[in-house]
C-alpha cells in the first residue's frame, strides 16, 4: 500500500528553541499508529508541525507522495488532514453543531453532504446536546465533539493528540471503539498521541517511541501489548 | 412634561443610533482581528466624500451616494488591508500606531484635494413638532438603520458561513485554521466589511454635518470608546456600549452640551479601564457562561 504520510528528519520547535530533532515516521494507508513519550518529549509539537500551525525548519513532510512542508494548515485541511488538538479545543461559543460545521472545509467534496447522521451514530451525546454551547459540555463530550468535528470533513489521515485527557474511563474505552470503527468503515488512517495505556494497546496497530525530541523506538503491535514493555516509554 | 420625555428619548435614540453607526465597522475589525483601527474615522470621512461628489457634483440621489460611498470604502479597505494592516496581524500595539499615522496622512491627502471644506447636503425629509419642540425625520430614519443594520449583522454572524468562520476565528484562531479556515482571506474579508460600514457612517451623517478633512475625528472618540466599553463580542458589545454610553451623553447633552457629552464618553472609558476590562461583552459573556456551568452541573448532580 502506499505512503500516507512520509516524515523525514523533522526538525522544528519555537522561536530559537527547538524541540523535534530530527523526526522520522511514515505510515502506510489504513494505518493506526501510536506515538508514545513522556510528557514534554515534543508529541504535541510533531502534531502542530504536521498540520502546518508550527513551521518545520528543516525537514520534509510528504502526505499521499506531495510535500506539503511549506503548506500553510488550511491548506492541509483541504487536502485531508484532519487535526484533534490536545485538550480538544472546541469552540467554547459555538454550539455542538456550529462546531461541527466548522470541520465541512476539510478535503470538502463537491456535490457530497457531510453524513451527520454517521457522526450522530458514532455519539449519540452529542446529537442529544446539538444545540448547546460547546464550551458547557464535559471532558469527556468535548472529547467527543472534537473528534466529530472533523469527521463532517472527508478527511483521510486523523492526527488525534490525546483523546483521553480529562476523560472518564469507560467513555476512554467508548472512544477507543470509535477510532476503530472509523479506520474500518471510513479508511481513516490515525496517527495517535497518547499516554493512556488500555487506549494505546486497545488500537494500535504499531507504535513509535519519542524521547529527546527524537523516534527512539518503534515498536510492534505484540511489543506494545506488553505493559512492562510499553512502561518504559511513558511517564509513569 | 411629554415634551421633556420626548426630547430626553429622541437625544437618546439619536446618540444610540450614532455611537452604533459610528462603531459597528470598528468594533468587527477589533473583535475578529484584534486591531484597533485608528483610521476608522478616515474611511468614515472617505464615505462622506464620495456622497458628496455624487450627490454635488454628479447630481445623483443621496441614497444611491450613499450605496456607491459605501462600497468605495469597502475596497479602500481592502486596498489598506493589502499593502498595510496584513503586516500587522500579529502585532495589535504596533496596529494603533500605524492607523493612528495612515489616519493623519488620509486627513492631510483630502485636504491637499479637496480644500479646507465641501459643499453641504441639505438634511432630507423635514421635520416635525411635539411639544413645541422641532425634531428631524431623518434622524429618525437614521436610529432605524442602526436597528436594520444590527440586525442584520446578527444574522450574518448567525447564520451565513462566513460568519460561522469569523466567530470560530474569534474564539480559536489556530483552531480554525487548522480546520480549512483561510485566515488571511477571512481577515480580508473582515476589513472590507468593517470599512464599508465606516462608510456608510460617513455617508449616512453627511447631511447632518459639515464637511471637513476634520470630519472622521468628530467620530474617531466615540467609536473607540463604544469598541472598548464594548469588549470584544462586536455585535453584543455594540449594543450594549451604544445603549450605555447613549445614556451618558444624551443626558449631558440635553443637560450641558455636546462638549461635555463627549467628555462623559471619555470618562466612561476611564472607568471601564479599571473596572472590566474586557468591556461590557467580555462582562456579560463570562456571566452567562458561569450561570449555564451552574445549570448543567445541577442537571448532572441529579
Ligand atoms: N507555544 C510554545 N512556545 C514555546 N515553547 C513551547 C510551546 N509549546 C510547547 N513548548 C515547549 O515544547 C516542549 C514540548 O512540548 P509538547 O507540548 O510538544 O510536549 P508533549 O510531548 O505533547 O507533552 P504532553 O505529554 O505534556 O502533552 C515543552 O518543553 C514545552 O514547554
Ligand atoms: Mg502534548
Amino acid at each position: 500500500m502506499s505512503d500516507m504520510l512520509k516524515v523525514e528528519n523533522l526538525v522544528s520547535g519555537y522561536e530559537k528553541v527547538m524541540i523535534l530533532h530530527g523526526v522520522n515516521i511514515d505510515m502506510k494507508e489504513g494505518e493506526i499508529i501510536s506515538v508514545i513519550g513522556r510528557n514534554g518529549v515534543g508529541k504535541s509539537t510533531l502534531m502542530k508541525t504536521l498540520i502546518g500551525l508550527v513551521k518545520a525548519s528543516d525537514g520534509t513532510i510528504a502526505y499521499e507522495g506531495e510535500d506539503v512542508t511549506k503548506r500553510k494548515a488550511y491548506e492541509r485541511a483541504w487536502r485531508g488532514l484532519g487535526y484533534v488538538p490536545q485538550g480538544h479545543m472546541v469552540f467554547p461559543r459555538l454550539t455542538v453543531e456550529e462546531n461541527l460545521m466548522m470541520g465541512e472545509n476539510i478535503n470538502k467534496i463537491k456535490g457530497k453532504k457531510p453524513d451527520y447522521d454517521l457522526i450522530y451514530e458514532y455519539f449519540p451525546r452529542l446529537k442529544e446536546r446539538r444545540t448547546q454551547m460547546a464550551g458547557t459540555m464535559s471532558g469527556g463530550e468535548q472529547a467527543m465533539l472534537s473528534i466529530g468535528r472533523v469527521l463532517t470533513g472527508n478527511l483521510k489521515v486523523m492526527l488525534l493528540d490525546e483523546p483521553s485527557e480529562g476523560v472518564q474511563p469507560n467513555i476512554v474505552e467508548q472512544i477507543g471503539d470509535i477510532i476503530l470503527r472509523i479506520n474500518k468503515d471510513l479508511g481513516i488512517s490515525v496517527l495517535l498521541v497518547e499516554q493512556h495505556i488500555g487506549l494505546i494497546q486497545q488500537v494500535s496497530q504499531r507504535c513509535y517511541a519519542m524521547d529527546k525530541g527524537m523516534v527512539q523506538t518503534a515498536l510492534t503491535r505484540e511489543e506494545l501489548l506488553n505493559y512492562d514493555e510499553i512502561k518504559k516509554y511513558l511517564s509513569v | 412634561m411629554f415634551g421633556d420625555i420626548f426630547a430626553y428619548i429622541y437625544q437618546f435614540i439619536d446618540s444610540f443610533a450614532f455611537l452604533v453607526l459610528a462603531a459597528l465597522g470598528m468594533a468587527i475589525i477589533y473583535g475578529m482581528m484584534g486591531i484597533t483601527n485608528m483610521a476608522q474615522g478616515e474611511l468614515i470621512m472617505i464615505g462622506a466624500y464620495v456622497t458628496d461628489i455624487m450627490v454635488c457634483n454628479l447630481g445623483m440621489p443621496l441614497i444611491i451616494g450613499i450605496i456607491i460611498g459605501t462600497v468605495f470604502t469597502g475596497f479602500v479597505g481592502l486596498l489598506m488591508d493589502r499593502l498595510i494592516i496584513k503586516r500587522l496581524y500579529d502585532r495589535p500595539l504596533d496596529s494603533v500606531v500605524a492607523t493612528w499615522g495612515l489616519s493623519i496622512a488620509l486627513a492631510q491627502l483630502i485636504y491637499i484635494i479637496f480644500g479646507p471644506s465641501m459643499t453641504g447636503v441639505s438634511i432630507p425629509l423635514g421635520s416635525f413638532k411635539v411639544a413645541g419642540r422641532s425634531y428631524s425625520y431623518y434622524r429618525l430614519l437614521l436610529v432605524a438603520i442602526a436597528i436594520v443594520l444590527i440586525l442584520i449583522t446578527f444574522l450574518v454572524f448567525k447564520y451565513t458561513k462566513f460568519g460561522l468562520h469569523s466567530r470560530a476565528t474569534m474564539q480559536n484562531r489556530e483552531i480554525a485554521n487548522s480546520l480549512g479556515v483561510n485566515a488571511n482571506k477571512m481577515n480580508a474579508g473582515t476589513f472590507m466589511l468593517g470599512s464599508a460600514l465606516a462608510g456608510l457612517c460617513g455617508g449616512l451623517y453627511l447631511p447632518t454635518m459639515s464637511l471637513t478633512p476634520s470630519y472622521g475625528e468628530s467620530f474617531l472618540v466615540q467609536s473607540f470608546v463604544t469598541v472598548l466599553v464594548g469588549g470584544a463580542d462586536p455585535l453584543l458589545g455594540t449594543v450594549l456600549a451604544g445603549g450605555g454610553l447613549g445614556i451618558v451623553q444624551s443626558i449631558l447633552n440635553m443637560k450641558f452640551n455636546t462638549f461635555y457629552g463627549k467628555i462623559g464618553i471619555l470618562l466612561m472609558a476611564i472607568l471601564f479601564i479599571r473596572i472590566l476590562p474586557n468591556g461590557f461583552s467580555g462582562y456579560f459573556n463570562g456571566v452567562r457562561l458561569k450561570m449555564k456551568l451552574k445549570k448543567e452541573k445541577n442537571r448532572g448532580d441529579k
